[in-house]
């Protein structure tokens, strides 16, 4: 059993933007997704879920389900042979509830069966009796002294200090606030799912659409209690990740059961067990201080930030990392307070998802740029490009920022760029509500807004992130052709495209295979942290620049010894005649890479060389707001990104477009509502993503301004466009309606002051009064 | 790796399917297998099957039934067939029908529009349905098969509670019958974005020039509902101040005072969709407004007649 290799022939070089192998099939759905995956002869496994987000668990009866003809297994914790956790950070998760229960949907039995059906009726007949325990269901409640511990050691998953300058600095003017981010799911459209398939040697073949193969093996191979060499992982075709693939999900359940029974075992989770079956988006409680001098050069920030990382840890300790170095934004400001919490509570897990923890950091601290824009009576362009960071600015942790920052210039393209034409009020679809038909044009107002981010690239605080790649080059049917193997996952960014065009690039050769990537190969780390191209492509092009050098020695060159200096094209610089002959045998090298390292923060006072590479994004909304419905259009989102080099251009585009969907959708739609650790819109009629027709024209501008410590330069571009556009949509709202929104996603209610039970949000309080200098680190439990 | 999709369902967990060619042989069915859950575009019935809300003993699926794809005049009546789906609606009826070819603009996509029919609309019952509150401003009725013979149910009591209808076991829906617009007709619906939304609430109008109007409010109450104050109230000013036939603009107050009883006819609750403090005070706005371009369009057809 194979999966098909991504082969193109189509020419395309580092800065073009070639057709992508798997476009034509996404759109004509022919594409092979991890759902679709099938052996003769399989068994189909199902998972039974709590409904309760905290229970003891007091009885366990299979019998009915073992009973049922057409069931082949039915296994609970007690049938985990080796480690019965798992986890990103620390193994915290049960792989099957052992107990108790933490949160809504935790797995507490699978079963195996010859259909699904019969798999989900069986396990329908699992009979379990909880006893039911209240939830810890708020952030802020579960540090307080004597809540209850959702796990043993309390609830404090982490706390980051960042500590710069005088921490009682003075400032003449002042503004605070309090704001609220609502549970995002990254909503992908390719459910978790993959196919386990026992081996003869007594391990396991895993095929499944994952973000990091190897840390899955890991954890897998943890709880099967095999050799990591036994679990064989290849990618299955990946329908959309954005975070929620990195945590496992049917990874081990799958294993387990195709163990057990001695038979392949496919899982595929249908939509509302995907939204139990993945983490999402940390929702925030964050409360800003900001001083800033007359003449509007800020002065110092305070901010305490709490992320609910629900029942388990997954990747919240970086999360928190990332809210408390990134909090502050793009800004020079000399004395900092920053305190940055991740909790446990009875919510559902949070982990990963696109802008890891500066998404909702952003958020606060560009609403409160608006407020002291606002206080000064200045332009909130202005008042940024005031105090925007450049390179050479210094981080809150101390670090240098060593490439380039170019924040005014961000700001200043998308201020400067035209503003969109006067809405059409003949046509229904450019109105708030769209073809709903709630407006001809009344009480709509336009409000513009700005936001701007910056995020790091990369994975962080000392983490030794590499990739490995094998580049192969030998001749096919007479002519040179190279293969490309790595085990970095391709989930729709456009990867696969991307290394193809580099390995042309650098080899000048046309005939490029990309394999299937799997863990035969070493690590490529984590599609995640907008890394894959900096890190897997720089491997990439490490493992070319060492064919290029064994032929060139071949070729009796004296320069083989440092290909680097080499002008990129093997067949430029040898002759294609030549290289023909030089390939009588292959050549090929395995590179492990690594961006220049990283280190761990302090502790107590948050200052370290954290980050590898930062990138920035800025963007200017234009909304139509209907005031007395609430009902917003987005008219038109500029952005500005420096992208240091535009390998693909039409791929940086559509990440650029992507992430603003994403953004657009947190700012005026997406939430996982949670009432008391329970998901009240587990499905896509009422978890909202946007339309097309809630799309705006995106104009663009991409700048490259080249990272020297990057690979061509190159600057991470997945993440920053979801950052900022938030803020910046949310900033155009308040300015259409002067309603001082504080959380997200903003609703109808909060611009009609119709929230269900309580009257409008409360004023922004004054938690950390201007005259309440803060002497010990802020408190949150309050 | 070879892909392929799931065979047909084993033994224990099957479902019966049928397919009848005829309206009889339907209604034969219908008969002798009353839980049989009618199906016809499946917008409805297989998201309920999907999320594991329903398992039906047997789905009666009506595409092949002819009689009931159509449209005709049926006397002073139109008479939609149950199979006519929202695409058709939007794209035959929005002359005869504007409020109905506005509420089918509404549905889900393309794609949902193509295959969702009125009488799966109306089978559902769900208090959302986006045509009911443009049946029940129409005063449209609801017509029921059976081997039993035909009867016909007005709008405003087809509706008994959050999806449940006046329907009986071995009934089928055929068709609605319905005025042809005496005058303008209206909807609107609120959602929470801007196209592909189940409606936070919604409304619908008809003005019957110098005859009275008619209301309907959806997702605002258990059931689809009519403001009957609302229209009681338009049609007094209406008629009392000769507004009908001098067709001068209509007063503010008279405008906001409709909306303001439209809303108080809603008994909506708090959800994921949104608060009922909301959809009383977007009620109040949508009926205001909806009032507002239907009169509109009333005093142009005026000037158009001379």
């Amino acid at each position: 059993m194979t999966a098909p290799t991504i082969t193109s022939i189509r020419a395309g070089r580092i800065g073009d933007s070639p057709q992508r192998p798997d476009g034509r099939q996404k759109v004509t759905g022919e594409f092979a997704y991890s759902s679709d995956l099938w052996l003769d002869g399989m068994l189909w496994g199902a998972t039974l879920r709590s409904p309760h987000p905290r229970a003891r668990i007091t009885g366990l009866d299979i019998t009915g389900a073992v009973a049922m003809p057409g069931v082949f297994a039915v296994l609970t914790h007690e049938d985990v042979p080796g480690r019965e956790t798992y986890g990103l950070e620390r193994p915290d998760q049960p792989v099957l509830a052992i107990d108790q229960i933490r949160y809504q949907g935790e797995p507490v039995a699978l079963v195996a069966a010859d259909h699904p059906e019969t798999a989900r009726r069986a396990a329908g007949r699992i009979r379990v009796s909880y006893r039911e325990e209240p939830p810890l269901a708020d952030a802020r409640a579960a540090l307080a002294p004597g809540a209850p511990s959702v796990h043993p050691g309390g609830n404090l998953v982490r706390h980051v200090r960042v500590r710069r300058g005088d921490p009682d600095a003075r400032a003449a003017v002042v503004v605070t606030g309090e704001y609220e981010v609502g549970m995002q799911d990254q909503a992908f459209l390719g459910p978790e799912s993959g196919l386990a398939v026992p081996a003869a040697d007594g391990g396991v073949d895993l095929f499944v659409a994952t973000q990091w193969l190897h840390v899955d093996r890991d954890q897998v191979a943890a709880s099967l209690g095999l050799d990591p060499d036994l679990v064989r992982i290849t990618l299955g075709g990946v329908g959309g990740a954005f975070g929620a693939r990195e945590d496992l999900s049917m990874q081990i359940h799958a294993c387990l059961l195709a163990l057990h029974t001695g038979k392949p075992v496919k899982m595929s989770y249908s939509r509302e067990e995907s939204f139990f079956g993945h983490v999402h988006r940390h929702p925030a409680s964050m409360r800003y201080e900001h001083g800033c001098s007359a003449g509007g050069r800020l002065v110092y920030v305070k901010a305490d930030i709490v992320l609910d990382g629900g029942a388990y840890m997954s990747s919240s300790p970086a999360v928190a990392a990332n809210a408390a170095t990134l909090g502050i934004g793009p800004y020079e400001v000399p004395n900092v307070v920053m305190d940055s919490y991740a909790v446990y509570t009875n919510n559902p897990p949070c982990g990963a998802m696109r802008g890891f923890g500066a998404v909702q950091a952003c958020f606060g601290y560009e609403s409160q740029m608006d407020k002291m824009a606002a206080a000064l009576s200045m332009d909130p362009v202005e008042f940024r490009v005031r105090n925007a960071m450049r390179e050479g600015s210094v981080m809150p942790t101390g670090q240098v920022v060593d490439s380039a920052a170019p924040v005014a210039e961000l700001l200043r393209l998308v201020r400067d760029r035209p503003p969109p034409p006067a809405r059409d009020t003949g046509d229904l679809r450019s109105l708030p509500g769209g073809v709903s038909n709630t407006t001809h044009g009344e009480a709509v107002v336009r409000g513009v807004g700005y936001g701007v981010s910056i995020k790091n690239v990369g994975f962080s605080e000392g983490f030794d992130d590499y990739s490995t790649a094998r580049v192969r080059l030998e001749l096919t049917g007479g002519e040179p052709s190279a293969q490309v193997h790595t085990a970095a996952a391709e989930v729709g960014q456009g990867l696969v495209t991307v290394l193809e065009q580099i390995v042309r690039s650098e080899l000048g050769v046309e005939r490029v295979a990309v394999l299937p990537a799997d863990t035969t190969i070493g690590s490529a780390g984590s599609s995640s942290a907008s890394r894959q191209t900096y890190v897997t492509g720089g491997a990439v092009r490490a493992a070319c620049a060492e064919v290029r050098s064994q032929l060139l020695a071949r070729a009796g060159d004296p320069a083989a010894g440092s290909p680097g200096n080499r002008p990129p094209g093997l067949a430029g610089a040898a002759g294609l005649g030549d290289l023909v002959a030089l390939l009588g045998k292959p050549a090929e090298a395995t590179v492990t890479w690594r961006h220049r390292p990283t280190a761990p923060l302090d502790p107590g006072t948050g200052q370290g060389q954290a980050h590898v590479q930062y990138a920035f994004a800025a963007h200017r909304a234009v909304v139509d707001v209907d005031t007395e419905l609430g009902l917003v259009k987005v008219v038109e989102i500029a952005t500005a990104q420096d992208v240091g080099k535009a390998m693909n251009p039409q791929a940086v585009e559509g990440q650029i477009h992507g992430g603003i969907a994403q953004g657009l959708g947190l700012a005026v739609m997406e939430e996982i509502q949670v009432a008391g650790g329970v998901v009240r819109n587990p499905s896509f009629t009422d978890y909202l993503i946007p339309t097309i027709l809630d799309m705006p024209p995106v104009r663009l501008d991409m700048l490259e301004l080249a990272d020297p410590h990057a690979p061509y330069g190159l600057r991470g571009v997945g993440e920053p466009p979801a950052i900022s556009s938030t803020p910046a949509i949310v900033a155009a709202i308040r300015d259409a309606t002067g309603i001082p929104l504080t959380r997200i996603p903003v609703r109808p209610e909060h611009l009609t002051a119709t929230q269900p039970d309580e009257g409008p949000d409360p004023p922004s309080a004054m938690i950390m009064g201007r005259n309440a200098p803060h002497r010990v680190p802020f408190d949150p439990r309050s | 790796m070879t892909t392929r999709h799931p065979p047909g369902s084993p033994g224990s967990a099957a479902v019966e399917f049928l397919r009848p060619r005829s309206l009889s042989q339907a209604l034969a069915a219908k008969a002798e297998l009353q839980d049989a859950l009618p199906i016809a575009g499946g917008t409805d019935v297989m998201v309920e099957i999907n999320f594991g809300k329903r398992r039906p003993a047997a789905l009666l699926d009506l595409t092949g039934v002819r009689e009931l794809r159509g449209w005709q005049r049926d006397g002073a009546l139109l008479r939609v067939g149950s199979g006519v789906t929202y695409t058709r609606l939007e794209a035959e009826l929005a002359g005869l029908l504007p409020g109905l070819a506005m509420a089918a603009r509404t549905v889900g996509s393309p794609q949902i529009r193509n295959r969702g029919t009125i009488g799966g609309n109306l089978g559902a019952a769900s208090p959302a349905g986006d045509c009911h509150p443009v049946l029940l401003a129409a005063g449209a009725a609801v017509e029921a098969g059976s081997v039993r013979g035909a009867r016909l149910i007005p709008a405003d009591a087809f509706f008994l509670g959050p999806k449940r209808s006046a329907l009986a076991d071995d009934e089928l829906i055929t068709a609605v019958l319905v005025p042809p617009a005496p005058g303008p007709q209206q909807f609107a619906k609120v959602g929470t974005r801007n196209a592909m939304v189940i409606a936070v609430c919604s409304f619908a109008l008809e003005l019957r020039p110098g005859a009275g109007v008619g209301t309907g409010i959806g997702s605002a109450g258990p059931t689809p509902l009519r403001a009957r104050d609302a229209e009681d109230f338009l049609a007094a000013e209406l008629a009392g101040s000769g507004l009908w036939e001098s067709r001068e603009p209509l007063p503010g107050a008279v405008a906001r005072r409709f909306g303001e009883l439209a809303a108080a006819a809603a008994r909506p609750v708090d959800d994921v969709r949104g608060s009922a403090a909301y959809r009383r005070h977007a009620l109040s706005v949508l009926a205001r407004r909806a009032l507002g371009w239907a009169w509109d369009s009333y005093r142009k057809e005026g000037h158009l007649c001379g």
